[in-house]
């Protein structure tokens, strides 16, 4: 049983895909990635699942960028059972910039650096099977000072 | 082959906390060259982390995450030895990874 | 009321820099006569001291990290693993390959921690000489071609060795030939003209509005500008040298820029390390 599930898992990894979650999510993601509104992203990432705001969800990203080119995010929670962590910039061409697939055995803890064409609201998306909680912030994204 | 994955991290009470680095274009294919044409998007889809021989943990990302993304998570049930693994592909199908070895 | 006449005081001091007058001039007295580089240095490290009161003048290597708080918390998130890590890593491989005559750079640089030497004037030549210059002095040595100043492999290499030497200190030697004051006095010269459609000197940004916002940004002070490059600019995405800097600079306001490793940079870049003597070296650094 572990032998075949190892192939299994190498015939998966060859592919470049995620052992960790089913194809058809998979798709999903390529289509969210797409989208060229924050709606339609969450749509296509979350379907009818309820949204909830949380403050369990510690959502570091700086408030005036300074650099829209490269601006640190980072998202934290111990919410119970997370699945996923995705972020969102709305005023982006394609709002998702990213997901963080969970397995139990990593913290629901990520920190990355993204692109902001422009001040725009900055989502932070943490699923569990039922549910997908979220916080938001206002960064802003200025022209530099010498004229650019 | 694309350049390596690079990582640090730090062990302690069986969690790992790492960091990395991974030289990247990261194209969005809206940017010109200085001769007007659009620069191909090129950027990282998938990354994927393991530890030992065990996916722990993998990303989807679109070409909004910034050039040499950096990228930060925490491994638990860690132990000295542990090899954790970052391995990335990217839209052309070219990939690399990095590896480092918990103390 | 006492902070504002000695504010005043030590602006008027550094404001009263004039484009000193030309040693082309037969009637002049002798550039070395006319120089007083400890006396400048001091007014200008009383000036920031003054500008900005509880920062260390040791800070001011950090740029505007070492006072504007929202810059410098991103700064420290990048300082994490910085983007510049990756250049460092090239230039050592850069660094460590050999040449055609199978001699290295290591020959010229031993473990490339020399970033402390330059810039130095060198009376044998005749100018000011660079890390950058030294680095395609070594490649001619040995039978290579020399290293395009805005490219990515020179600046590399100047990030690894920059790294090597950090903790060493500004160290400029006092001008002590005729030559030598003169490149001080052209690099002070261009530092206090103003040039271009904006009609700007170096010091109309970074002395008289040092600390000041201009739009979104703090304008930093001149004191500690050259401790840290190369640098990754976020705006170039990638590593670029202090003159690269000063060419950028140049263009941003309407002035026609000079070429990189040009007399006039050197002379500036000459001028303005003197100007940071005693600071730590901590290159290469990343900003926006």
């Amino acid at each position: 049983m572990n032998m075949n599930r190892r192939q299994w898992i190498g015939g998966m990894l060859a592919l470049g895909s995620a052992a960790l979650l089913p194809l058809r999510a998979l798709a999903d993601a390529k289509t969210a990635f797409k989208a060229t509104s924050a709606d339609t992203a969450l749509q296509e990432l979350f379907g009818d699942l309820p949204m909830e705001p949380s403050d369990a969800i510690t959502f570091k990203v700086p408030d005036i960028a300074e650099n829209g080119a490269v601006v640190p995010v980072s998202v934290a929670t111990d919410i119970e059972g997370v699945q996923s962590i995705a972020i969102v910039v709305d005023e982006n061409p394609n709002p998702l910039s990213a997901r963080f697939n969970i397995s139990p055995d990593v913290a629901a803890d990520v920190s990355t650096r993204v692109k902001m064409g422009k001040s725009s609201t900055v989502r932070a998306l943490v699923k569990t099977s039922d549910k997908v909680y979220f916080t938001t912030k206002e960064v802003k994204v200025t022209i530099g000072g010498c004229g650019g | 082959m694309a350049a390596e994955v690079k990582i640090r991290g730090r062990l302690s009470n069986g969690v790992a906390d790492i960091k990395s680095l991974m030289p990247h274009p990261m194209e969005t294919g809206t940017q010109r060259d200085p001769q007007g044409n659009l620069i191909p998007a090129h950027y990282i889809e998938k990354v994927v982390c393991f530890r030992n021989d065990q996916e722990v943990l993998s990303a989807d990302w679109g070409a909004s995450v910034s050039k040499d993304p950096y990228f930060a998570f925490q491994v638990k049930n860690c132990s000295p030895g542990d090899v954790i693994r970052i391995t990335w592909v990217d839209n052309k199908g070219e990939s690399s990874s990095g590896e480092l070895v918990l103390k | 009321m006492a902070r504002h006449l000695i504010l005043a005081t030590a602006f008027a001091l550094i404001a009263s820099w004039q484009p000193p007058a030309s040693a082309a001039d037969p009637a002049a007295d002798s550039a070395l006569d006319r120089i007083d580089p400890e006396a400048d240095r001091e007014a200008m490290r009383n000036f920031y001291r003054q500008r900005f009161p509880g920062v260390p003048l040791e800070a001011h290597k950090d740029g505007v990290y070492a006072f504007d708080e929202n810059a410098r918390a991103q700064w420290l998130e990048m300082e994490d693993f910085p983007p510049y890590e990756i250049a460092i890593d090239e230039g050592a491989e850069l660094f460590e390959t050999p040449f055609a005559d199978g001699a290295g750079y290591a020959d010229c640089f031993g473990d490339g921690a020399v970033k402390g030497r330059y810039p130095y004037f060198d009376d044998a030549r005749g100018e000011v000489i660079t890390l950058e210059m030294a680095v395609n002095d070594c490649r001619a040595q040995h039978g290579e071609p020399p290293l395009p100043y805005d490219g990515q492999e020179l600046t590399e290499l100047t990030a690894y060795m920059a790294y090597q030497s950090r903790g060493q200190v500004v160290a400029v030697a006092l001008p002590a030939s005729e030559a030598a004051a003169a490149a001080y006095e052209d690099g002070k010269r261009f530092y206090t003209t103003r040039r271009g459609h904006l009609n700007f000197a170096c010091t109309s940004c970074h002395v008289q509005l040092a600390g000041n916002r201009l739009r979104a940004e703090r304008l930093s002070a001149s004191l500690g500008h050259v401790t840290h490059w190369p640098v990754y600019r976020f705006e170039w995405q990638e590593v670029g040298s202090l003159h690269r800097r000063f060419e950028r600079c140049n263009a941003q306001v309407g002035a026609e820029p000079f070429p990189l490793q040009s007399e006039a940079y050197r002379n500036l870049e000459y001028f303005l390390s003197y100007m940071s003597n005693g600071l730590e070296l901590n290159g290469p650094a990343s900003r926006k």
